[in-house]
């Protein structure tokens, strides 16, 4: 296979391939013109229905089945960037379009672009308004997503950032719920105020190193910030510090850690079934991610500082308790998967700071693993929605009688959610866990109760929904999921049991990756001098 | 050194035998697992009635009532018995696959037999699980004398059931389903014992739990039984907790998870030091949840709202075993934790009392079998707390065929009471004792067999449970005497008189089971027949699919205790070998158990040994004797069960409420966690604290200076001359002072 993808000298074009393919969708859809419906009233509403939705199918199939060959094209043992693509771009200010994976990057990619198709197709029938405008905006989505994971250029990097938020606020605002203007806005402002003080930090590395590249390799090799820094109130602020406050702010909203996580619930809910599942399966990662390519490899010392690293990890314990406590709470099924993604994400804060191998390659594991649990449970919930227009948990009872292959898989996607041994979730929670015992055995025994309060919150809530007397009338009637339906859900129960069952392939590509961001944040925040207790003005 | 043999490389003596199909094992109900599991997934089941609620049977469902016995939706069988239409292959690849299982065990176990002494387990390494760093789990089998034991228990014993289950689930719906999940519990439970690894065999003791959950709640329309799965599975989890800290601790301080791995390092712990007592506490936490010990056991009565045979083989036979077992597989840990040891033993004696009392007072004849089965645990824990190993395996082996058999026969009883009930249209409950009486007379050959069981669980001489619940009481009484654990102390208190303590809480225990079991034999069997006139008619003996595996399991209960004779009862009646399990286990936990006797194997001396076997019989027959001439089953006449109820005063009352810790437990932890979470987390946190006040506060704060900012912006040049004043004066202060 690798030999087949080097006669087509794969990696010289896959990831601008991966880029541009969805924008020649986007194209594609204004440009091909609609087939009139006999008695479609207006343009844009039914016209391009069919057409706008295929094309797009189309184009995130192509984009998944193009890129599983980074799965075969990847070398395991290298630690360097791989199918890098480096070609000038703003040179001016030294911004380069460079791009190139690494054993982090490509699982992200990889579940980009699993993960697009299947929330097309689990939206299918639900998007009936601007639906031109719908598709676009999820293609232009998949460039900004796929382009924050593989930009090697910090500048790209944050254009990729912002890339991406728009089309989301779009997506919650116009095809969202009843409450999708607060939810949307809340969004906006809450990512903006975290990135435009990540864009700030960016700017200072840029002056920095001299103002003449954003290149990754070089800022890292050359950000070495000396005993710059400010002094407030007789208190010495390293720049290194500050500037590592700034990116995580950006990235502990995206993530989100607790407590900048109140935009996930309004968001969850109030976006249709695709902007659920998208925001929980891929933009979620944007913030661990964030973290484990620029804030901590960036400003080692800073983030290692002691009280900060333990301010991060008791905050990512507190999110994993505290999001699933209140997740057992919620009666709104949306909102209940919306806070468990906080605790789920607790537990990657934890593997990351934690900083050992196995924590790490755990957080990388439960990165993917929710990107499909959860995407799988928010696509659940569309399809029930759809069907029963309430996402109330209280609403169902006893349907598991009339939809038994619904029953089925939502009770494999809720198993591997509450991490039952044999799925994906196992895996990547025992990592995170066994990783981060040593160095901080009491909070890791606290998360550990996690998995006590994700089987009270994930069993309570499917009692409710699926077992229980079938007494409601309005659920007597139910159909059970489609063959459309039934594809999306058995691809990715597939992928669960994979991932639980032999994930040593996965775990095998993204080991040299995570020794590697290990290797670099020790050595950066043992190596660089101290700053000193007084200083008065960077030089 | 059991360990260098290992590490020598040289040719296992099992390789190239048929141990090499290790891995079939588990992998045969797998396959039965996915045949019958897209079996009752099939379109064909699916185009029944398209709408439940217009079958009159959703209806009776409900009306029914959760505390009944009710088939589900075999409620629907009203008019004629639906039968699944896959249910003839259903009925063939379930049990087969059973078969096929035991069969090739039987072989394994065979070709160990012959072939002379194996000192080191046969391990078989199929795949790498989870490479991280210098973390390497395997997928990999481990095959020595326990395992095998339990292979064959598990198989042997699963086997009968599932042929008993052909009858008992006939007519219900699920066939499939249940088959399905029946099949995949015995691969998970074939996957807890061969694991060669604390994780592997996590992913069985979870994968346990899981069907558990799934075949408890397997009537799932009714909320009591999606109650009862649930609560089993949030209860075993906070087990699990505790099983996964303890491969932390020894993961960060061992740096290995294989058993042999852990056994070779853990001659750098210091005995009865506070690691090595920690990791055995959390193993014991994870016991605790699984085999429903004090506090955890609370899931096990509930979780009698599964199909009976599901009862006896999960809830009785194997699945709550895995506790014992774990700690017989660790016991080169817990052999060097003497405290932890006397916690095991403690926990045991006080499980066993605490469940044989409140087994007096149930109606509910399942009931009476799960508070007898959480008591029995309880002797398992004493004898595995003590160092007595074997007799814990023992007695796990002997409880596996005669509660087994207790819960298949009153599976018998109450199939066919349902039926009758059926029959004549009544919703009586057909669980209830009350109900029953003088079935003797109507179901002959299981009133014979759940005697012998009766007797075996009592401690009869001959009957299996006598040797194996004596062997116990002995060892927990010859430790009080000599051992580690008697050198020891728990919170103060000398071991020894912990152990003595234990030893009476064994007794006692003994002689409430006595008790208990001849009240469920009285009330259900003996006496007047207290089904109404109509209901007779329809009583009689169950299909012979059904009673055929009673019959295999009585021989077992009769005759187990063949397994590991005593030698005072081999001196006297020479009629077979003396201590053959304690041979045949030696090489496994040999070396830990002679560690806690410090080294010596030396038994108590004759003459105590047989005033303890006199103790422990007088005790056995006291308690069916007080029970034949206390009870009085005609005093119950035609009371219903309501009007019963109201009678009980006093101890019977709590007693009867099994001393009301399910609703302390409610009071005390769950219903306080709902309530914090949902007023102070969710509402007062996150609504309240996060988005009002800072979320929207920074908004209305925002928008709040902005009104200020154009208020100000008045175009008045005094107002801002002033301005300016102030903030010139502000400014040079702000440095002055700094």
């Amino acid at each position: 296979m690798r030999e087949f993808l080097a006669s087509l000298s794969y990696n010289n074009w896959i990831l601008p391939a991966l880029l541009i393919l969805p924008l020649v969708g986007v194209a594609a859809i204004y440009l091909v013109p609609a087939p009139r419906h006999a008695g479609a009233a207006t343009l844009d509403d039914f016209a391009g229905h069919g057409t706008a939705r295929w094309i797009t199918l189309v184009t995130f199939v192509a984009e998944f089945v193009l890129s599983l060959g980074l799965w075969w094209s990847f070398e395991s043992g290298s630690a360097g960037w791989q199918a890098v693509v480096d070609r000038g771009w703003i040179s001016e200010w030294g911004a380069r379009f460079t791009v190139g994976i690494d054993g982090i990057s490509l699982f992200m990619v990889l579940l980009t672009t699993l993960i697009m198709p299947l929330s097309v197709l689990g939206g299918w029938t639900s998007i009936r308004t601007k639906v031109r405008g719908y598709y676009a905006l999820l293609l232009v989505l998949t460039t900004g997503m796929i382009g924050v994971f593989v930009a090697l250029d910090l500048l790209l990097f944050y254009v990729m950032w912002e890339v991406m938020l728009v089309p989301m606020y779009f997506i919650i605002g116009i095809w969202g719920g009843e409450r999708r203007i607060y939810a949307s806005l809340k969004f906006f402002i809450y990512t903006m105020v975290g990135s435009l003080l990540m864009l700030v930090a960016i700017l200072y590395l840029w002056t920095a190193t001299g103002s003449s590249t954003f290149n990754y390799d070089q800022i890292l090799a050359a950000a070495s910030l000396g005993d710059r820094g400010i002094t407030v109130l007789g208190t010495f602020l390293p720049a290194s510090l500050l500037l590592f406050g700034a990116f995580f702010l950006a990235f502990a909203v995206k993530v989100p850690m607790f407590p900048f996580h109140t935009w996930l619930p309004d968001a969850h809910v109030e976006a249709p079934t695709a902007g659920s599942v998208i925001l929980a399966a891929i933009m979620l990662k944007m913030g661990t991610y964030g973290f484990l390519r620029f804030a901590m490899p960036l400003f080692p010392d800073a983030a290692m500082t002691p009280w900060v690293r333990t301010t991060i990890l008791v905050l990512a314990v507190i999110g994993i308790v505290y999001g699933a406590l209140v997740a057992m709470v919620q009666p709104d099924f949306k909102k209940l998967i919306a806070y468990s993604s906080v605790s789920h994400l607790g537990f990657v804060m934890l593997g990351i700071f934690a900083l050992t191998v196995q924590s790490v390659q755990g957080s990388l594991m439960v990165m993917i693993n929710h990107g499909i649990s959860t995407g799988a449970l928010f696509l659940l919930v569309g399809m029930v929605y759809e069907r029963r227009h309430t996402r109330m948990i209280d609403s169902y009872g006893g349907i598991a009688r009339v939809m038994p292959m619904f029953a089925v898989f939502l009770t494999v996607v809720s198993l591997s959610s509450i991490g039952l041994p044999g799925t994906n979730g196992f895996i990547g929670e025992f990592l995170v866990l066994i990783g981060s015992f040593p160095s901080s055995p009491y909070l890791t025994i606290i998360a550990a109760t996690g998995v006590i309060f994700a089987a009270a919150y994930l069993l309570w809530a499917i009692q409710r929904i699926l077992f229980n007397p079938l007494d409601n009338p309005e659920n007597k009637r139910l159909p059970d999921l489609n063959r459309r339906e039934l594809l999306i859900m058995g691809v990715l129960t597939v992928l669960i049991v994979w991932l639980g069952v032999y994930p040593a392939p996965v775990l095998r590509r993204m080991e040299t990756s995570a020794n590697k961001f290990v290797e670099t944040v020790e050595r950066g925040a043992s190596v660089r001098p101290a700053p000193r207790a007084v200083s008065l003005e960077g030089r | 050194m059991l360990l260098q043999h290992a590490a020598a490389g040289a040719a296992h003596p099992l390789s190239g035998s048929t141990a090499e199909l290790l891995w079939l094992l588990p992998v045969l109900p797998l396959l039965g697992f996915i045949v019958n599991g897209l079996l009752s997934l099939t379109p064909a089941y699916h185009a029944g009635p398209a709408d439940p609620s217009a079958s009159p049977g959703a209806d009776h469902f409900q009306a029914t009532g959760a505390s009944h016995h009710e088939e589900g939706e075999h409620a629907e069988a009203d008019h004629a018995p639906v039968r699944h239409r896959f249910a003839s292959i259903v009925s063939i690849v379930g049990p087969l696959v059973l078969v096929l299982s035991f069969a090739l065990a039987a072989s394994i176990f065979a070709t160990m037999l012959g072939a002379g002494e194996i000192h080191t387990p046969f391990i078989q390494r199929y795949f790498s699980w989870m490479p991280a760093g210098d973390l390497n789990i395997e997928w990999a089998y481990q095959l020595d004398q326990l395992s095998v034991v339990m292979v064959l228990i598990i198989t042997g014993v699963g086997t009968l059931i599932h042929i008993f289950s052909i009858g008992y689930m006939r007519e219900d719906p699920g066939y499939p389903r249940y088959f399905a999940y029946l099949n995949l519990f015995v691969s998970f439970m074939l996957v807890l014992v061969l694991g060669a690894s604390y994780p592997v065999m996590f992913i069985g003791w979870e994968g346990v739990g899981l069907c558990s959950y799934l075949l408890i709640g397997f009537w799932f329309s009714a909320k009591a039984n999606a109650d009862a799965g649930k609560k089993a599975f949030i209860v075993n989890r906070i087990g699990d907790f505790g099983f996964l800290v303890a491969i932390f601790l020894m993961y960060a301080n061992l740096g290995a998870l294989d058993f042999a791995g852990v056994a070779e390092r853990s001659v750098q712990l210091t005995a009865g030091g506070s690691l090595v007592t920690a990791i055995c506490l959390f193993l014991f936490l994870g016991c605790t949840g699984k085999s429903a010990q004090i506090p955890l056991y609370t899931w096990l009565p509930d979780a009698m709202a599964g199909p009976t045979p599901v009862s006896a083989l999960i809830h009785a036979a194997t699945m709550v075993t895995a506790g014992v077992y774990l700690v017989a597989r660790s016991s080169f840990l817990f052999s060097l934790a003497p405290v932890a040891g006397l916690t095991v033993a403690l926990i045991g004696g006080m499980t066993a009392l605490f469940a044989a009392t409140i087994g007096l007072k149930q109606w509910d004849i399942k009931k009476v079998l799960a508070y007898s089965t959480v008591s029995q645990l309880g002797y398992m824990f004493i004898a595995v707390g003590v160092g007595a190993y074997v007799a814990g395996i023992f007695h796990l082996a002997t409880h596996a065929f005669f509660k087994a058999l207790l819960f298949l026969g009153s599976g018998s009883v109450i199939y066919v009471m349902h039926q009758a009930y059926h029959h004549t249209h009544k919703h009586d409950d057909a669980q209830d004792m009350r109900n029953m009486g003088g079935l003797r007379r109507f179901m002959p050959v299981t009133f014979v067999l759940m005697w012998i069981a009766t007797l075996a669980i009592a401690g009869i001489p001959i009957f299996a449970g006598f040797f194996s619940k004596d062997e116990i009481l002995g060892a927990a009484f010859a430790r009080a005497h000599e051992s580690t654990l008697a050198d020891a102390s728990l919170l103060g208190v000398p071991g020894s008189a912990v152990l003595y303590a234990v030893y009476a809480m064994g007794l006692i225990a003994a002689l409430l089971t006595a008790i208990y079991m001849t009240r469920m034999m009285l009330y259900t069997f003996h006496g007047e027949n207290r089904t109404g006139e109509a209901e007779r008619s329809h009583l009689g003996e169950a299909p012979w699919v059904m009673t055929g595996p009673l019959v295999v399991l009585a021989i077992l209960s009769a005759f187990g205790g063949w397994l590991n004779l005593p030698a005072f009862f081999t001196d006297v009646l020479p009629v077979g070998k003396t201590a053959s399990l304690d041979h045949w286990l030696e090489p496994v936990v040999g070396e830990s158990a002679l560690r806690i006797t410090h080294g010596s194997s030396a038994h108590l001396s004759a003459s105590t040994e047989y005033l303890l076997v006199g103790v422990a019989v007088a005790v056995a027959v006291t308690g069916i004797l007080i029970a034949f001439a206390r009870l009085k089953p005609s005093l119950l006449g035609t009371r219903t069960p309501a009007q019963s109820r109201a009678s009980e005063t006093g101890i019977e009352r709590i007693l009867a409420n099994k001393y009301y810790v399910d609703e302390a437990y409610d009071a005390a932890i769950v219903n306080p966690t709902v309530q914090i979470s949902r007023k102070l987390l969710w509402r007062g946190v996150d609504v309240g604290l996060i988005d009002g006040l800072f979320v929207n506060g920074s908004a209305w704060l925002a928008r709040g200076l902005g009104l200020a900012g154009s208020w100000a912006q008045s175009g008045q040049v005094g107002t801002y001359a002033w301005a300016i004043v102030v903030g010139v004066l502000a400014v040079l202060g702000a440095f002055t002072v700094g």
